[in-house]
């Protein structure tokens, strides 16, 4: 049975994305129950592969019974196997948080939002497991479109952002559908391990260089690189709660998956890293995106809108690590996919609560937050300095490995955007922690004899509290991790 | 000379006809201001990509992927039929346009309910108000 | 911001331009995307799926995952629509609407309330009505059957010619789509509610993925239609031949009833009052 572990990844959230649509007319009850037992099952379908992958290297699954170039293929090696715990892992968490919030925004359409949070997340599994360039594409649009749904649905100007997500996504999603276009009218195939085995004679023919660079561009823009990013700040902070822990925290990361899949497996290292003069562009492009996003997020005022630019920041670390070009950066870049989902999931999930208990996440909103919110506060304090990169946390570990790789590749602008952003994270986060901790309320008042009820300030719901926590407990676990993750998985994967 | 020139012309121009809807479709979405607009050209913009790839599937003096029927007392040649592949590939996008199209409408629908307007000026001008 | 776009524009334009001196000419035959992979598919679809028309073969069995997410791509529009735009009002008996002609403004007037007795301002739009058109009526009511009918012919041949889940699920919505236009959303509702349509759509996709499923419980792998031999009694190569069909009259069944549940979303604005 474990040679079937890989289809049932995408089996089961498929079909019970189906089953919760076709429930959600029928009895509303039991959506929920079925969400969970599918994302339980596909983790542990997950962990199942991770292991036999640890074990016997790459796993391949013939979709149809036909051979690779032929039918489709999954093909999961270690990177793959990493980024589908991680996916799994996130949807899970993000679930129980959840709940309380889906009943409260969608009363009506709660079957449906799961559906399409199922769905969302089969397509970020489908385009982590496949082995075809085209199917890619596919499960792209799936997430996609299920994406813009999930954020139309949120508050204020919502739609807006929706639609200038859904016009920026579908420019990317094309331009990797040309790229792709080109390669395939170059050497007559889809298939991933072909494609690599295949490219290396036409490397230098105009059409498969351009064909390289529109697939970049076109996952430059879907996960959001500096001059790309526009549509993500609006996007993200609009989205409901509900879906703001998923989609924020696994788009931008498994999009830097693609990238590196793409550069590594259908390319060779030989070709990506051959170019120093992209390398140097892409290495600038990234320092630009890492200190252009830690500017614009000292100048917002509310806890969700400063984490979309943290993001754009760290969208900046991961590139600019990959492209660096050795081993120490391409490690770096890989354990930040890992940690960087946690840490985002995390400090999501705190904003979350942040949003469902004061109806707003604004920093001034946020004072006596820590006498009132303990359990809430302590998770964010430590999403908190693994973002900054406080040594026990997650975060120290992968800007170590960037720094390394940045030293050793001689980019030390590179080095330096990364210690400014941190720098600057120092003080976002400081910050709050001040207004959180010592400020006084607006009326004058200390904390201590406001009245917590009248303000409505008090510990989140216990399902989000104990994400938050686990989510805050797994960013140390991680951290603690970092040695055996790198040795026994990110090592085989350059 | 002029020959050379037009063969290149005959072998190219389906190319050519691509990138020129192409960059009608990227121009519609970058000056329009207008958010359905918008959308005409972004739908613009992935026909273009169908056309591209149908473009690659052409085989000179071939017919659709169709086997005849009554080959079986030869072997089927290659070059006869030409290349499914781009077509189901293209089957797959022109769904996935669709969708897309689908739910832009559904946001725009969405968009006009809050601001009642479609202009991207108008809808600026309300949010910048606020 | 205008010479900025025509610049990016033109420089894009150039720039593709230049790379297509290097592409293969079109219609070669010895370009690499005719010679490498595809003379396989010609040469050999019809002996291992016994489908003379290649293109399905490819669609749904050698590429099939493909298509099952094509079809989930479709599910999720239609789910994606209902999730952004679908308002519930709460359904009565004898309700009756009224639109206000200058305004466009619908009034849902209870039972026993007053009704607005100025005709030229008031409109009944009520379920029971439709246009009082002769000519519409009646070619429609020749029209319909004809449409469904070649729909399902499409949807059966798609093994011997163009055709397929696809195109006859989208000729079959089609059908119901002109009976909105023609009569109005409410009576077509009546004739398929949106439950129905949503249910229809979710087992249309789950027609695909569980006969994928079947032939991996079988012992194959997953959409291995072959595997399906000792089921439907026959030869593996005439096993996939009906998997396919199986798989062709999911996908037409989920792409009718998701054109339908689009249609009425985004025609009604998510009300289902009124429709076009």
């Amino acid at each position: 049975m474990t040679h079937q572990l890989p289809a049932l990844i995408i089996i089961v959230p498929l079909m019970a994305a189906l089953l919760i649509t076709a429930l959600s007319w029928i009895n509303r009850k039991w959506c929920f129950t079925i969400t969970c037992a599918t994302f339980a099952l596909s983790l542990a379908a997950s962990v199942g592969v991770m292991i036999e992958v640890l074990e016997n290297g790459v796993v391949s699954y013939r979709l149809g019974g036909w051979r690779p170039p032929i039918g489709i293929e999954f093909r999961i090696d270690h990177l793959n196997a990493l980024v589908l715990l991680v996916i799994f892992s996130v949807a899970l968490l993000n679930l129980f948080a959840s709940r309380i919030k889906v009943q409260a925004h969608f009363p009506n359409k709660a079957g449906t939002f799961y559906a399409l949070s199922v769905l969302f997340v089969t397509g970020l599994a489908g385009i982590t497991i496949t082995g075809d360039a085209f199917n890619l594409y596919v499960l792209l649009e799936i997430t996609a479109l299920t994406g813009y749904a999930l954020i139309g649905m949120g508050q204020e100007h919502a739609p807006l952002a929706g639609l200038n997500y859904l016009i920026m996504g579908t420019i990317g999603a094309s331009f990797y559908l040309l790229g792709v276009g080109f390669l395939y009218m170059m050497t007559g195939t889809l298939n991933m391990m072909e494609l690599s085995k295949l490219l290396p004679e036409l490397y230098d023919t105009r059409v498969v260089m351009f064909g390289f660079f529109l697939c970049l561009v076109g996952l430059f823009i879907k996960m959001a690189l500096f001059p790309l990013h526009s549509w993500l700040p609006n996007a993200y902070t609009y989205m409901p709660t509900a879906a703001s822990g998923l989609i924020a925290s696994l788009t931008t990361k498994v999009m830097i998956y693609v990238m590196i899949r793409i550069s590594l497996l259908v390319f060779t290292p030989a070709f990506s890293f051959g170019n120093a003069m992209l390398m140097t562009v892409l290495v600038w492009l990234a320092v630009i995106a890492i200190v252009a996003g830690s500017i614009l997020a000292l100048a917002q005022k509310s806890v969700t809108r400063m984490l979309t630019f943290i993001i754009i920041a760290e969208v900046g670390y991961m590139v600019g690590g990959f492209w660096l070009g050795n081993r120490d950066g391409v490690t770096g870049s890989i354990l930040h996919i890992v940690n960087d989902a946690a840490m985002t999931l995390c400090l999501f999930l705190v904003a979350g609560s942040f949003r469902f208990r004061l109806d707003s996440d604004r920093f001034s909103e946020l004072s006596g937050s820590f006498r009132h919110m303990p359990y809430t506060m302590i998770a964010f304090v430590v999403g908190a300095l693994s973002i900054i990169g406080v040594p026990p946390t997650c975060g120290f570990f992968s800007k170590w490995y960037l720094i390394k790789g940045g030293l050793a590749a001689g980019s030390y602008h590179f080095v330096a955007a990364l210690i400014f952003s941190s720098l600057i994270n120092v003080i976002l986060f400081f910050r709050i922690f001040e207004i959180g901790f010592f400020q006084t309320l607006p009326h004058g008042e200390p904390v201590s004899q406001a009245i917590p009820a009248a303000r409505g300030i008090r510990e989140a719901p216990r399902g989000m509290v104990i994400s938050s926590l686990i989510a805050a407990t797994s960013l140390i676990i991680l951290g603690l991790s970092t040695n055996i993750l790198v040795s026994r998985v990110i090592r085989f994967v350059f | 000379m002029m020959n050379d020139l037009i063969t290149m012309i005959a072998a190219k121009y389906n190319y050519w006809a691509f990138i020129v809807l192409m960059m009608i479709g990227l121009y519609a979405m970058i000056v329009k201001k207008n958010l359905v607009k918008k959308i005409i050209g972004m739908n613009i913009f992935q026909t273009s990509i169908i056309l591209f790839y149908i473009s690659v599937g052409a085989k000179e003096s071939a017919t659709i992927p169709i086997i005849a029927h009554g080959h079986q007392e030869g072997v089927i040649q290659a070059t006869a039929y030409i290349n499914p592949l781009p077509h189901v590939l293209m089957l797959t996008a022109i769904v996935v346009s669709v969708a897309t199209l689908g739910v832009a409408l559904a946001l725009a629908i969405r968009v006009y309910n809050q601001y009642r307007t479609l202009e991207e000026d108008d809808i600026q001008s309300q949010i910048n108000q606020i | 911001m205008k010479t900025v776009a025509i610049l990016t524009v033109c420089l894009c334009g150039s720039l593709f331009l230049f790379c297509t001196m290097e592409f293969p000419n079109w219609g070669d035959p010895a370009a690499p995307a005719s010679m490498h992979l595809s003379p396989y598919f010609i040469q050999n679809a019809e002996k291992d799926a016994a489908v003379p028309n290649i293109v399905t073969a490819v669609l749904a069995d050698y590429r099939g995952y493909d298509t099952m997410f094509e079809t989930a791509v479709i599910f999720a529009a239609g789910l994606a629509c209902f999730f952004l735009l679908r308002t519930f009002t709460r359904k009565r008996r004898n309700e009756r609407l009224f639109r206000h002609i200058p305004t466009g403004i619908v009034l849902n007037i209870k039972a026993g309330g007053k009704i607005p007795d100025d005709p030229s301002k008031f409109e009944r739009i009520d379920s029971h009505w439709t246009p009082n058109d002769l000519i519409i009526k009646t070619t429609c009511r020749l029209i319909i059957p004809s449409i469904q009918l070649f729909a399902l012919y499409v949807i059966a041949h798609g093994h011997h010619s163009p055709g397929g889940g696809f195109q006859g699920g989208v000729i079959l919505g089609a059908s119901f789509i002109l009976l909105a236009i023609s009569t109005d959303l409410r009576s077509t509702v009546r004739r398929l509610s949106e439950r129905t349509s949503a249910i229809m759509a979710s087992a249309g996709v789950l027609i695909y993925a569980g006969t994928g499923l079947l032939c991996l419980l079988l012992g194959s792998v997953f959409l291995d239609y072959g595997a399906l031999a000792p089921v439907l009694r026959s030869g593996s190569v005439m096993a996939r031949s009906h998997g396919i069909l199986i798989v062709e009259i999911g996908v037409g069944l989920a792409v009718m009833a998701v054109m339908i549940w689009l249609y009425y979303n985004i025609s009604s604005a998510g009300k289902h009052d009124e429709g076009l």
